[in-house]
């Protein structure tokens, strides 16, 4: 077991993978001088052909990711902040995520593209975006959103040895959180695998990427109030682990889901609409969604952060849930 | 004698007879109903996708745009697997899930024919890098329109090739228009070449109505990419005779005598003088064509024999393994 930090881990993965895999490569913007600190080492390992600063340039770059996937490489795009994949939208959409389809199969597109989710730190509504339920609306882009250092190494490495496009969404929150991970560098997480992080009776809390350290801590206040909280991570969205957050339901009774992106149609929303439709009978009360309120985030930070979900919120509503709960029942 | 079956001279005949024929019939048919949605032509521009794809080798990269019926056909793709595409059958080469701004053929090293203007240019810059960081010397072609040129996707994958120096030939196919708008509303220099000046990139205008003339620039342009030379920026000066698509029941914009002006110089006639001049004997074109015409027949045969793709074939190929998509409620 070695310890890592979430960003650590990022780079054990890609380091590990360009070492058994050729064909793998990183580019991104300002990699050489390794910006988020994913990069370290990589350029020395590898050399600047293969670890590639590229012009600022995302649609231009995402494109190139596609072309040269086509042909038998298997690209890591790091495009730094998430914000910055919306300029790449035309390549990410018309041609990553359709091109297999529309030609029938005959197109393979083994590539990551991994962003960072960089909110709660005043950077305003521009740089502070949790996209991935944007791309949830795409058929053909897989999508992973790990929370910790040890689903971050297992889900990258599955991720890079994929042979779909996948979007890999860095909560930043949980950037500094150390771990033990295995060293085995076979090590991987099957895509489409969700964790239960802590097991309960009365409640399950479904938790998204930063959304998960909160609903933890949460549980662990909610514990002192006498209330079982279950603590279901589903660590990749598409494809989403359906079954596991069905059973949780249907042994609680309730469901919240803890989502950092904006409410209207967050992954928050899918999820729910799901439990909604498979298992209604098991429901006790409503499900309750704890995300980002759709405003955009402001620079100051006082009013910026009350806006994400928060630990008091997911207590807030685990305690309304339950306790209506009884009302209903005298 | 010319001997035919390895004559490339003749071959360019045939390339562009195919396309010519194979859209005529598709046109005929398109309007009947046997084509659903809509079908955009190349007639006119057959010598600039015949003159371009002539010197690449089967393995070489080809990157096109939704005026996609000339492209794989000038790369020497299998006419059955085109056609079956169009009426929408199993049997098409995108197994009906492409038609006709999709023809694309990887077995020829397409790498998709894209309907989004310009979205190809980022593409074509990537198969290049992949051929580099894989150490073969494959080269990329990308076939663009004028119109593409203004486009964010066709600066930034031109960025990228030129910084790069990526083998990549980009081939603007100046058909004058950009859907209805003419180029000169939509572009504020002279000439495409003038777009690469800003790159550094050897450019070559040319008449794309000429197969040789387009042949000998790409030949340059080829050398150079495999070489390591990096990218070159073709303007083949060419003409589509239709609208921007056929059979829309209405005109989009009328060109008036600009259509037949043009039609003197048709790159099959042009080329067929040619063919003529140097000698081929006229029953040695005559059997071409008649062989194109039995191959297209055959192809239209192919095509209405087959199958339509079941319902259950819409949820493949979203992804390489088959995932479960939560069925659709129909009511």
């Amino acid at each position: 077991m070695a310890k890592l930090t979430y960003l650590e881990a990022i780079r054990q993965a890609q380091f590990d993978e360009m070492q058994r895999d050729p064909t793998v490569f990183l580019m991104g913007e300002d990699l050489v001088c390794n910006v988020f600190g994913t990069a370290t080492g990589l350029v020395e390992a590898f050399g600047t052909e293969r670890v590639r600063d590229t012009p600022i340039s995302e649609n231009g770059f995402i494109g190139a990711a596609a072309g040269a996937a086509m042909v038998g490489t298997r690209p890591i795009v790091d495009a730094t902040i998430s914000s910055f994949l919306y300029p790449a939208m035309d390549q990410i959409i018309s041609i990553i995520a359709k091109s297999r389809y529309i030609y029938g199969g005959q197109a393979r597109l083994p590539l990551v593209i991994r962003s960072c989710m960089f909110y709660g730190n005043s950077n305003a509504a521009q740089h502070s975006d949790r996209p991935y339920s944007m791309f949830m609306n795409v058929p053909g882009l897989k999508i992973i959103v790990p929370s910790n250092a040890y689903d971050a190494l297992g889900l990258l490495r599955a991720a890079i040895r994929d042979d779909n496009p996948v979007l890999c969404f860095e909560d930043s929150t949980c950037w500094s959180g150390k771990m033990d991970v295995p060293e085995d560098p076979d090590f991987m997480i099957p895509l489409g695998c969700g964790d239960i992080k802590q097991e309960g009776s009365d409640i399950s809390i479904i938790a998204i990427a930063g959304g998960v350290p909160l609903a933890m801590k949460a549980a662990k206040k909610l514990a002192k109030d006498g209330i079982s909280a279950e603590v279901i991570d589903p660590r990749s969205l598409v494809p989403l682990d359906i079954a596991l957050i069905l059973q949780s339901v249907r042994k609680t009774g309730r469901a919240i889901v803890v989502d950092p992106a904006h409410q209207n149609c967050s992954a928050a929303s899918e999820i729910s609409a799901q439990i909604v439709e498979h298992a209604f009978d098991a429901l006790r009360g409503p499900i309750l969604r704890v995300a980002t309120a759709d405003t955009h985030l402001p620079f100051s930070p006082d009013i910026e952060k009350p806006l994400y979900p928060t630990v008091d919120r997911i207590i807030a509503a685990a305690s309304q849930l339950v306790r209506s709960d009884t009302r209903m029942k005298a | 004698m010319t001997d035919i079956s390895n004559s490339n001279a003749l071959e360019k005949l045939r390339r562009m007879l195919r396309i010519r024929h194979f859209e005529t019939v598709a046109e005929a048919i398109h309007a009947k109903g046997e084509i659903p949605g809509a079908l955009h032509t190349y007639a006119g521009q057959e010598a600039s996708g015949v003159g371009t794809c002539i010197v690449l080798r089967n393995d070489d990269y080809m990157v096109g745009t939704h005026r996609s019926h000339g492209h794989p056909i000038a790369k020497g793709a299998a006419l059955r697997p085109l056609m079956a595409e169009l009426l929408g059958k199993a049997t098409g080469i995108c197994k009906g899930k492409g038609g006709s701004m999709h023809l694309s053929d990887f077995s020829v090293g397409s790498l998709g024919e894209t309907s989004i203007v310009g979205s190809g240019v980022p593409v074509a810059a990537g198969a290049g890098l992949g051929s580099k960081l894989l150490g073969n010397d494959r080269v990329t072609l990308c076939f663009f329109g004028d119109g593409a040129t203004g486009e964010g996707a066709f600066h930034e994958g031109m960025n990228l090739a030129a910084v790069w120096k990526l083998p990549v030939i980009f081939c603007c196919e100046n058909n004058g228009y950009a859907v209805s708008t003419p180029s000169s509303a939509g572009v504020p220099v002279k000439h495409m070449t003038d777009r690469a000046k800003a790159y550094d990139m050897p450019s070559a205008q040319v008449d794309g109505q000429d197969v040789d003339a387009v042949e000998a620039v790409m030949a340059e342009a080829v050398a150079r990419a495999r070489s390591g030379g990096g990218p070159t920026f073709i303007e083949t000066l060419t003409y589509r005779y239709a609208d921007h698509a056929v059979n829309m029941g209405r005109v989009l914009l009328d060109r008036g005598d600009e259509v037949d002006e043009w039609k003197k110089r048709d790159p099959i006639d042009l080329y067929r003088a040619r063919l003529l001049d140097s000698g081929v004997a006229a029953d040695v074109l005559a059997r071409i064509e008649d062989e194109v015409s039995a191959e297209v027949a055959d192809a239209l045969q192919f095509a209405r024999d087959s199958a339509y793709p079941t319902q259950a074939e819409a949820f493949d190929d979203v992804f390489v393994d088959r995932l479960p998509i939560p069925a659709f409620v129909q009511i």
